[in-house]
């Protein structure tokens, strides 16, 4: 098994109705239910505030950021376990995000162990 | 987890942040709310749903009252009488947290009600806010839930909240014939919202048993106050139950419509009804009697009955002909009409059919023309029946009536055994 970070990306507007908001959570709560009795969540994560900082350069400025579009921010992201890229792949395809235009991008992290 | 939580959270936030905001800034209470429900969905979705979600909610929801009225409190102007307290950082997160305790939020809900029931909008437009605002539809789902256009009801609502923003504020509840007003136009806007939900155009099944939930649920918050839990409201809650017991057989197991007559009487909710038996009683502990101790009366004679034709129909007559005298209409007699033609006989039902008064306002009822057709029938008249029945077709709201209709003449041209019985629906 190697670890992928699932980072999301949109996936839901402002606008949704408070039905709507609820569907759709439960669906996100069904779909890292049943990867975590597969044995792929190593951890839920978390969400992310839409806001922060940019400190950049050996300047050292602190700069508010980033400023990106709602659907081109980091909204949250998860840490599965998964046999390949291939396998993290397609166990991200049942993520609720892409029924609202939002993506999944998955990145294979560097193990320790060579 | 309630499947309505989000929807009903959302009317507790909206009430207790127009309390803060003031009825005029009802926008920017419901924008706040929507923003705390907006943010439980990102954390619950990954972190899972906090054990006491309401409580969770309201502190989202008070942290994000207390950024705004940092912020803008010097532009707003804010609830009068809290307009000082607010003001000040000395008082302002002391008093958004007392509005925020349950029981101001609860009296808070009932506040709302009475303030979208203002007597200057009218009986429909009070039934859009009453969704919108304490049952948590999105402009779309009101729209849905009245088959109209969503910008056509969109503009409907904001011009509702630009009225309601120029009148005497959010509804003080004093005991008082102020109160005593209100509370009846309190009472029609929920059994209008009931009604829309069991006889209304609405085609989504799932959306029509939402509606009379959401009007079941705010009738049992006045239920639950001791300046509003007169007997009208009682028996407008059995009438409410013993109708809502009926809901489950409606529809037969592919989702078509059902007659009365036709219904698995088993099917109907037993503790519903025996829940309205016990609010009737309860209602007949004062002098009045309203619409709705007779519209319960009706109801309950139906619930009682284990088979159409054991319907105690003189009964429901009687009943009709006290309706009649209380708040006369052409539905009403429309009804009256079908429960003469049980007891009397078709060609009797025909004749009260005939004599209806101010028959006009049932063209584009498709239930008028299909009661002529079922008593058609049933003193054999099938082709007469069967033009009827076209004529109630044109003028179907939904597929299912459609689809009712449709199998109804094909019973005409080719008469079964099955379907026969009165044309009210359950």
């Amino acid at each position: 098994m190697s670890e992928f970070l699932f980072l999301y990306r949109g996936g839901m507007p402002m606008t949704a109705s408070a039905a709507d908001l609820q569907a759709q959570m439960e669906k996100w709560g069904a779909w890292l239910k049943e990867l975590a009795t597969r044995g792929h969540v190593k951890d839920p994560g978390h969400p992310l505030e839409k806001f922060g900082r940019v400190v950049q350069g050996s300047s050292k400025t602190v700069n508010d950021g980033p400023y990106a579009e709602a659907k081109d921010l980091v909204g949250g992201y998860t840490l599965i376990n998964a046999k390949d890229l291939d396998h993290a792949a397609e166990l991200s395809r049942g993520c609720p995000v892409l029924a609202f235009g939002g993506s999944v991008e998955i990145r294979p992290l560097i193990a320790m162990k060579p | 987890m309630n499947d309505s939580l989000f929807r009903r959270e959302s009317g507790r936030l909206v009430s207790a942040l127009t309390r803060i905001f003031g009825v005029h800034n009802l926008q920017l209470a419901e924008d706040v709310a929507q923003e705390a429900l907006v943010r439980a969905f990102e954390v619950w979705k990954l972190r899972g749903v906090p054990e006491n979600p309401s409580a969770w909610l309201v502190a989202v929801a008070k942290n994000l009252a207390l950024d705004v009225l940092r912020r803008q409190r010097t532009a707003l102007s804010l609830a009068p009488d809290l307009e000082n307290l607010l003001q000040t950082e000395w008082t302002v997160a002391s008093v958004v947290n007392e509005q925020f305790e349950p029981k101001n939020i609860g009296d808070d809900l009932l506040r709302m009600m009475f303030t979208c029931a203002r007597p200057k909008l009218s009986e429909n437009v009070q039934v859009a806010l009453v969704l919108q605002v304490l049952c948590g539809f999105s402009v779309r789902e009101v729209a849905q839930a009245f088959l109209s256009e969503e910008a056509a009801m969109e503009k409907k609502l904001v011009r509702a909240k630009a009225t309601l923003a120029e009148s005497d504020g959010f509804f003080e509840l004093l005991q008082g014939p102020a109160l005593v007003k209100r509370l009846a136009g309190v009472q029609r806007a929920l059994y209008l919202l009931f009604n829309e939900g069991y006889h209304g155009a609405s085609t989504a099944s799932a959306v029509r048993v939402e509606l009379c939930e959401e009007a079941m649920r705010l009738t049992s918050l006045l239920l639950a106050h001791p300046l509003t839990t007169t007997p009208r409201t009682s028996a407008l809650a059995a009438l409410m139950c013993f109708n809502a017991a009926r809901l489950p057989g409606r529809v037969d197991d592919a989702g078509e419509l059902l007659q009365l007559a036709d219904q698995d009487r088993s099917k109907w909710n037993s503790a519903l009804i025996a829940e309205g038996e016990r609010l009737l009683e309860q209602s007949a502990s004062g002098p009045e009697l309203s619409e709705y101790h007779v519209e319960a009366a009706i109801a309950g004679v139906h619930s009682r009955a284990k088979t159409a034709n054991a319907t105690q129909w003189n009964q429901i007559v009687a009943l009709y002909d006290a309706l009649m005298a209380l708040r006369p209409s052409p539905v009403i007699e429309l009804n009256r009409a079908v429960a003469i033609a049980q007891h009397e006989g078709p060609g009797a039902g025909i004749a009260a059919l005939n004599a209806i008064e101010n028959r006009e306002r049932l063209d584009a009822y498709p239930f008028f023309p299909a009661a002529y057709g079922e008593l058609e029938l049933r003193r054999g008249q099938h082709e007469i029946a069967a033009e009827h029945f076209q004529r109630a077709l044109t003028l179907a709201r939904s597929p299912e009536e459609r689809r009712f209709f449709e199998r109804r003449i094909a019973h005409c041209k080719n008469p079964s055994p099955m379907g026969r019985g009165s044309a009210k629906r359950g």
